[in-house]
C-alpha cells in the first residue's frame, strides 16, 4: 500500500455479463495503465463491445468489480461513468443529425442551465479543438458532416466532459488508410497529454502498430490478458483470437473471364441527402470474374448497388446481358438474372418475423414450382428450404424458425442460399461478411468463389481490403462517386489502392 | 437468494400464448368493468346474469347476437387485411356508410326496377356496396401511396365526411315525408332471413338472422385463403413485416397500398350493404353504432386471424345486444377501451418473460497467457 | 360576412385547437405518438364542466380538466414506454377509454349551466383599429392565455436547454441516453404535458368558447383535427397557432355563408336549401386532409418532418446488426 497515485486507470475483475441465451463476458479481467494505449482484440461477437459498454455504464455486469483509479465503482447509468472520467466513442455514432456540433457536445450537461447562448459555447468548442488538433465547424449540423468529421465530434464530446479514460470502439472502421494515420497521431497526442485509451479492434495490423499492451477475447473469455506487444507477432495474435492457425489465403483458381455481363456506363445518382453520390461511374463485369469495389464506406458503394438492382434512380445506362435495367423497378433486375446480397441483412435482406421458408422464396415465389397461378405451394417451398438448409449448413431448429432468431452468419447463409439458388447471371454482393465470425466468413467467401467458377459475374463491394485482394480478379477503387482506377488483383499494391481510396487518380500514381 | 428479472424472450412463444393473452384481456376487462359498476352502486353479478340471458340465453337472443355480429365480422376482416400490411385503416366506419349508400342507390335511383327478381337486386346491391367501400378506401390509399400522407388522419376525416354525405341525401332528396330516412325498401331488396321460414317452421318466428351472416362467413374463408395461401397474401404479409425487404424482392409497394386499401374498404362497404339489406331495409342517418372502430379492436384481439375474428365478433355482438338495455350509454365504448388496453398490455408478455435468477454462479476460468 | 367577426371568432375557436395541437407537438417531439387527443379532450371538457357545476367555480373546472387529461395520458405512457406496445393502437385505445369515461361520467350534464370562464377586453390595446377588436376585445381569458402561451412554447422548444433535450430524445434517443439524459422520464413528462393541454382544450370548449355539454358533439372530432394540424405545422408551435386560428376563421367564414340571401350577386344556394349545410359541415374535415397533404409534401421536400424516432419505443442497448 503506497500513497502514490495508482498505476492503473481501470481495473476490471471477473466481469460476467449475461444476456438471455448468451454469456457475453465470462469472468473477464482487464487492466488499463495510466497513459497507455491498450488494445482489446477479438473477432466479431467475442464480447469486446459488451465489455466496454459495461465499463461505460450502459450495462450493469451480472457480477464482478470495476475500479477506476483505485476506487471501486458501480455505474448505474452512462452518466455515472462520465462523472468518473470515462468517455466512450461508439462504433455507431450517437449524434443527433438535425442538431449542430456544439448542441450535440452540450447534450446532457448541466451547463448552460436554461437559456442556450450558443455563440459563447461555439467558441469554447473551437478552443478545445485547437488543443487536440481536431478540427470541425461547431455550427454545422451533423447530417452535413463527413464520417471522419462526425468521429471527431464524438471524441470532442468525451474530451469536453473531462474524460481521462477514452474507449474507442472500432474507430478506424470508417476511415481510409491515410485518415487512419492521422487518427493514430491524434491518439498519441491525447496519450501524451495524460489520457489513457482502450481501443477495440479486430484489425491485427493496426493493433500491432499502435498498442502498448493487448487483451484478447474469444467467445467471451480472455485468452491473453494485458500482454505487452513486444515479441508478439500477428500470427500469435490471430491464434489467440481464433484458437487455431488461421489460414489467410483462400483458394482461388485462376480462370479466364467470359463475356461482359454487366455494363455500367456514365451513371450519375443522388443519395438520400440530396447530394451527388455517383458522378459518372463506368465499369463492366464479365462472367466468371469477381470485380471488387474498394473504398471507404460512404463513397457511393451503396448507391452503386442500388442503381444496378433498381432500388434507386440514376442517369446513364446500366445493361445486364445487353438489356437495359437502369431506372426500372427491382422486379426487372430480378427477371434479368440479377441477384443481390444486400448490405443490411436485417433491414433489407430478410423479413424478421417470417420463417426461413418464407424468406427463402422471396425471389422465386412467382414462378413454378413454388408459385402456381394465384397461389403458393408451401409444401414445395418447405422442401426447397430444407434442401438448402442442408446444403448450406444453416444452423436453426427448423425451416419454420423466424428469421430474426438466427445468428448473423446463419441469416447471411439463408440470403446467399436464396440468391444463389436462382442461378443468377450477375450477383451483387455488398459487405457480405460484415459482422460475421471467422468460420462464417470462410464459408461465405467459399460460396462466392464457387459461383465464380460456375460462371456467374460477381460485383463484390467490401470494406475489407484483404478480402477484396483475396477474392477479386480485378479491383476498382471508388472515391466520392468516381472510379479512381481499376487494377488487376494479382499485381495490386496495397499502398496504391490506399491512395486511390483517398482521392488519387490511378494515372497520377505511376 | 433469488431475484426477479424481466428478460427478452429468445425461444419462440408457446403456441397457446397469443390466444391466452387475448382471452385474459377480455376477462380482465370484464372484471374491471364489474368493479366500476360496483363502485357506481350497481350490481355486477345481476348485470352479468342479465347479460347472458340477453345474448346467448335462448335461440331467439342468440339470433339477435349473430345479427349484430354479422357486420362486425366483415369490418373486423377489413381491419385484419389492412393491419396485416401495417396500413392503419381507421376509416372502416366511413367505408361502411359509403357501401350502404351505394347499395341503396340500386333502389333509390333506381338502378334496378322494383319488380326485378330478388337475387338480381341483391347481387347488384352487393356489387355496389363493394364499389362504394372500395372507392372510399381508394382515396386514403392513393394519398398515402402517392404523397406519403398519414392514413390515420385521412381515413378518420373521411368517416365524418361520409356520414355528412349520407345525411345530405337522406334529409334532402330521398327523405320519407320529412323524416331522416328513406322510405322502406321493397321486399326484393331484402336479404332473406330466418323469420321468412316461420310460416313452415314456427321455430324461426321472430328470428331476424339473415343471409348476410352466410356472406360474412364466406368472406372469412376467402380472406383466410388469400392471406394464407395466395401470392398476394404473401406479398401483403411481406410488406407488413418489412417494407424495405418487399421492395428489394421486387414487389410493387405503391400498387399494393392502393389495392389493399380498396380491398379493405370493399369489405367494410359490403358490411354496410348487408346492414341495409338485411336489417334496416332503408337508408337512414344512423346505421352503424361505431362498427368501424369496434372492427379495429376485433382485429387486434383476434391477432389478425380471420377465424378468430368470427369468434370475437360474436362476443362483441353480444356486447351490443346487451348494451342496448344497459345504462349508461357510453359503457360499451369504455369497455372497448379497457379491453384494447388490456390486450396491448398483455402483449408485453409475448416479447418478455419473467424469470427467477439465482445470485451465485460457479466460476469458470479463462485461459491466461504470459 | 364581416371579416372582423370572422377573425375574432377564429381566434376564439382556434384556441381550442391550439392547445390540443401544441400539446401533441410536445408529445410527438419527444418521440411518442398519442392519438388519444380526442378522448382526452372530451374527458377534459366533461371534467371541467362538471367540476365547475359542482363547485361553482370555473377555474377549478379548468384545473380538473387539465388533471383529467394528464392522468388519462399516463395510461398511454405506461403502455408505450414501459410495455413498449404499439403506439398507434394504444392511442386508439386511449380515445375509446377517454370517450367512454366522459360519456359514462357525464350522464345528465346536458342542459346544465355552470359558471363559465369570463371574457373581457384588454384596455388600451382594444382600441387599436382592426387589430384591437380582433385580438383584444371580448375574448375569454383562455384565449389570451393561448396567445401568450404560443411564443413561450416556441421559445422553450427551440431556444432552451430542456427544449434541446426534448428534441434530442425525439430525434435520436440513444444519443441522449448515452450522455445521461433520462429518456424514459422525459417522455413520460411530455406525454403528460400533452394530456394536460388536451384536457385544457376540452375545458376551453365546454367552459368558454362553445359552452355546454353535448356528449360526443362537444368536441366533434377536433382532437383528430389537432393531430392533423401537427403535421401541417411541421411540429412548430408558431405554425400550429397560425393553422389553428386559420382553421377557426375558415369554419366561421364558411358558416356565415349560410346567412345571406345573395352571395356575390347570385342567389345563395345555402339560403334556399339549408340541407346544403351538410357540405359546409364537411369543410373542416376536408381542410384537415388538405392540411395534412400540404404538411407531408413540405416534409418530403425539406427533408425535415417528423422527429426521427417518433412512434418507435426506445429500448436501451438495442443495436441493429
Amino acid at each position: 500500500m503506497n500513497n502514490d497515485s495508482p498505476p492503473y486507470a481501470v481495473e476490471m475483475e471477473n466481469i460476467v455479463v449475461r444476456f438471455p441465451g448468451v454469456l457475453a463476458n465470462d469472468h473477464v479481467n482487464l487492466t488499463l495503465k495510466k497513459g497507455e494505449i491498450h488494445a482489446l482484440l477479438g473477432e466479431n461477437g467475442a464480447g469486446k463491445s459488451t465489455l466496454m459498454n459495461t465499463l461505460a455504464g450502459l450495462y450493469r455486469p451480472t457480477s464482478g468489480t470495476i475500479k477506476v483509479f483505485g476506487e471501486k465503482v458501480d455505474f448505474g447509468s452512462p452518466g455515472d461513468a462520465i462523472e468518473k472520467g470515462i468517455g466512450m466513442v461508439h462504433q455507431h455514432f450517437m449524434l443527433v443529425p438535425t442538431q449542430t456540433v456544439t448542441e450535440n457536445i452540450l447534450l446532457g450537461l448541466d451547463e448552460p442551465r436554461f437559456f442556450m447562448h450558443l455563440l459563447e459555447y461555439d467558441k469554447k468548442v473551437l478552443a478545445l479543438e485547437e488543443q487536440y488538433g481536431l478540427s470541425v465547424d461547431p455550427t454545422a449540423k451533423i447530417w452535413q458532416l463527413s464520417v471522419g468529421e462526425q468521429q471527431r465530434v464524438e471524441i470532442l464530446k468525451t474530451l469536453y466532459r473531462g474524460a481521462n479514460i477514452l474507449i474507442l470502439d472500432e474507430p478506424t472502421a470508417v476511415l481510409a488508410p491515410q485518415e487512419i494515420e492521422e487518427f493514430m497521431k491524434n491518439m498519441r497526442l491525447m496519450v501524451d497529454s495524460g489520457k489513457s485509451i482502450i481501443f477495440i479492434s479486430h484489425k491485427l495490423h493496426e493493433v500491432s502498430e499502435v498498442a502498448d499492451r493487448v487483451t484478447v477475447l474469444r467467445k467471451g473469455v480472455v485468452t491473453a490478458e494485458g500482454v505487452s506487444m513486444e515479441g508478439l507477432s500477428k500470427r500469435d495474435l490471430a491464434e489467440l483470437m481464433v484458437g487455431r492457425t488461421v489460414v489467410f489465403a483462400v483458394k482461388k483458381k485462376p480462370q479466364e473471364a467470359g463475356d461482359v455481363v454487366l455494363a455500367v456506363d456514365n451513371v450519375q445518382a443522388i443519395n438520400n441527402k440530396g447530394i451527388t453520390a455517383l458522378n459518372g461511374v463506368s465499369l463492366d463485369v464479365r462472367s466468371g470474374e469477381i470485380l471488387g469495389i474498394a473504398g471507404v464506406s460512404g463513397n457511393g458503394q451503396s448507391e452503386l448497388a442500388e442503381v444496378i438492382t433498381g432500388l434507386r434512380e440514376c442517369k446513364g445506362s446500366i445493361r445486364v446481358n445487353g438489356k437495359e435495367v437502369a431506372n426500372k423497378p427491382p422486379i426487372e433486375a430480378i427477371k434479368s438474372g440479377v441477384s443481390h446480397v444486400p448490405e443490411d441483412r436485417t433491414r433489407v435482406g430478410s423479413a424478421p418475423t417470417m420463417s426461413i421458408t418464407e424468406n427463402t422464396i422471396m425471389k422465386c415465389y412467382r414462378l413454378p414450382p413454388v408459385g402456381s397461378g394465384l397461389r403458393i405451394n408451401y409444401g414445395t417451398a418447405e422442401e426447397i428450404a430444407e434442401e438448402l438448409k442442408d446444403e448450406y449448413d444453416i444452423l436453426a431448429p427448423s425451416v419454420n424458425t423466424e428469421a430474426r432468431k438466427l445468428s448473423g452468419g446463419n441469416l447471411q447463409k439463408v440470403i446467399l442460399a436464396r440468391e444463389i439458388s436462382s442461378d443468377p447471371q450477375l450477383m451483387i454482393a455488398v459487405q457480405p461478411t460484415r459482422g460475421l465470425d471467422v468460420g462464417a466468413i470462410e464459408s461465405i467467401q467459399g460460396l462466392l468463389l464457387e459461383q465464380r467458377e460456375a460462371g456467374t459475374a460477381i460485383l463484390l463491394i467490401s470494406e475489407e481490403l484483404e478480402e477484396l485482394m483475396a477474392l477479386s480478379d480485378r479491383i476498382a477503387v471508388i472515391y466520392e462517386g468516381e472510379i479512381m482506377g481499376v487494377v488487376d488483383a494479382a499485381e495490386a499494391d496495397v499502398d496504391e489502392i490506399g491512395l486511390m481510396m483517398t482521392g488519387a487518380h490511378a494515372e497520377d500514381l505511376v | 437468494m433469488a431475484r426477479i428479472t424481466v428478460e427478452k424472450r429468445v425461444e419462440d412463444v408457446p403456441r397457446w400464448m397469443p390466444a391466452a393473452t387475448s382471452i385474459f384481456a377480455v376477462v380482465a376487462a370484464f372484471v374491471i368493468v364489474g368493479i366500476i359498476l360496483k363502485l357506481m352502486g350497481g350490481e355486477p353479478f345481476t348485470v352479468a346474469k342479465f347479460f347472458w340471458n340477453a345474448t346467448f340465453g335462448s335461440w331467439g337472443t342468440f339470433s339477435d347476437t349473430l345479427v349484430k355480429a354479422t357486420p362486425l365480422i366483415l369490418v373486423g376482416l377489413a381491419c385484419t387485411v389492412a393491419f396485416t400490411m401495417k396500413l392503419w385503416n381507421i376509416g372502416a366506419e366511413g367505408q361502411f356508410y359509403m357501401g350502404a349508400f351505394f347499395a341503396s342507390l340500386v333502389v333509390l335511383i333506381p338502378i334496378m326496377p322494383p319488380d326485378s327478381p330478388r337475387i338480381l337486386v341483391i347481387l347488384t346491391m352487393m356489387v355496389m356496396g363493394l364499389i362504394g367501400g372500395a372507392l372510399w378506401g381508394f382515396i386514403p390509399g392513393f394519398l398515402k401511396a402517392r404523397f406519403a400522407v398519414n392514413e390515420i388522419i385521412t381515413t378518420l376525416m373521411l368517416n365524418y365526411i361520409a356520414i355528412l354525405w349520407n345525411n345530405f341525401w337522406i334529409f334532402n332528396k330521398w327523405s320519407d315525408a320529412g323524416f331522416q330516412m328513406t322510405p322502406t325498401f321493397e321486399k326484393s331488396a331484402w336479404l332473406p332471413r330466418l323469420s321468412d321460414l316461420a310460416r313452415q317452421y314456427s321455430f324461426f318466428s321472430g328470428m331476424t338472422l339473415h343471409a348476410g351472416f352466410i356472406i360474412a362467413l364466406i368472406a372469412t374463408v376467402v380472406v383466410w385463403w388469400i392471406l394464407k395461401y395466395s401470392k398476394w397474401g404473401y406479398e401483403i404479409k411481406l410488406i407488413g413485416d418489412n417494407k424495405e425487404a418487399a421492395r428489394y424482392a421486387g414487389i410493387n409497394i405503391t400498387r399494393n397500398i392502393i389495392l389493399v386499401f380498396m380491398f379493405s374498404g370493399a369489405l367494410a362497404g359490403l358490411a354496410g350493404m348487408i346492414e341495409i339489406s338485411g336489417v334496416v331495409h332503408r337508408l337512414q342517418e344512423r346505421i352503424s353504432s361505431g362498427y368501424g372502430f369496434t372492427g379495429i379492436i376485433i382485429a387486434w384481439l383476434a391477432k389478425l386471424n380471420p377465424f378468430a375474428v368470427v369468434l370475437v365478433s360474436i362476443l362483441f355482438g353480444a356486447l351490443i345486444v346487451a348494451g342496448r338495455e344497459i345504462q349508461p350509454s357510453g359503457l360499451s365504448q369504455l369497455i372497448q377501451g379497457i379491453v384494447l388496453f388490456m390486450v396491448i398490455s398483455s402483449e408485453f408478455f409475448l416479447r418478455y418473460q419473467i424469470k427467477f435468477v439465482r445470485e451465485e454462479e460457479p466460476p469458470t476460468k479463462g485461459v491466461q497467457v504470459a | 360576412m364581416n371579416l372582423e367577426i370572422i377573425l375574432h371568432s377564429g381566434l376564439a375557436t382556434g384556441t381550442v385547437l391550439l392547445f390540443a395541437t401544441i400539446g401533441e407537438i410536445f408529445a410527438e417531439r419527444s418521440g411518442i405518438l398519442n392519438l388519444g387527443v380526442e378522448g382526452m379532450m372530451l374527458l377534459g371538457a366533461m371534467a371541467g364542466f362538471s367540476t365547475s357545476l359542482a363547485f361553482g367555480n370555473p377555474w377549478l373546472g379548468v384545473i380538473a380538466a387539465i388533471l383529467a387529461g394528464g392522468i388519462l395520458s399516463l395510461a398511454h405512457g405506461v403502455v408505450t414506454i414501459n410495455l413498449q406496445a404499439d403506439q398507434v393502437v394504444s392511442g386508439l385505445a386511449l380515445t375509446f377509454l377517454g370517450t367512454g369515461l366522459a360519456l359514462v361520467l357525464g350522464e345528465g350534464l346536458t342542459g346544465q349551466n355552470p359558471p363559465l370562464i369570463p371574457s373581457f377586453d384588454i384596455p388600451g390595446l382594444a382600441a387599436i383599429p382592426f387589430i384591437g377588436p380582433v385580438f383584444f376585445q371580448d375574448h375569454s381569458v383562455l384565449v389570451y392565455i393561448g396567445l401568450i402561451f404560443t411564443p413561450l412554447a416556441w421559445y422553450y422548444i427551440f431556444r432552451t436547454r430542456p427544449g434541446m433535450h426534448l428534441r434530442a430524445i425525439g430525434e435520436k434517443p440513444e444519443a441522449a441516453d448515452t450522455l445521461g439524459v433520462n429518456v424514459y422520464g422525459l417522455r413520460y413528462f411530455y406525454v403528460f404535458v400533452g394530456g394536460c393541454l388536451a384536457g385544457l382544450a376540452g375545458a376551453t370548449i365546454s367552459l368558454s368558447v362553445s359552452p355546454g355539454w353535448y356528449s360526443t358533439q362537444t368536441t366533434s372530432g377536433q382532437g383528430w383535427i389537432a393531430i392533423g394540424l401537427v403535421i401541417f405545422a411541421q411540429w412548430n408551435p408558431l405554425t400550429a397557432a397560425f393553422g389553428s386560428y386559420a382553421f377557426g376563421a375558415l369554419r366561421r367564414g364558411i358558416l356565415d355563408l349560410q346567412g345571406p340571401a345573395t352571395l356575390l350577386g347570385f342567389t345563395n344556394p345555402l339560403y334556399v336549401n339549408s340541407n346544403y349545410g351538410f357540405f359546409l359541415q364537411m369543410t373542416p374535415y376536408i381542410l384537415t386532409i388538405i392540411a395534412v397533404i400540404i404538411g407531408s409534401r413540405a416534409a418530403t421536400r425539406q427533408r425535415l418532418g417528423a422527429p426521427a424516432a417518433l412512434g418507435e419505443p426506445y429500448i436501451r442497448g438495442e443495436r441493429g446488426l
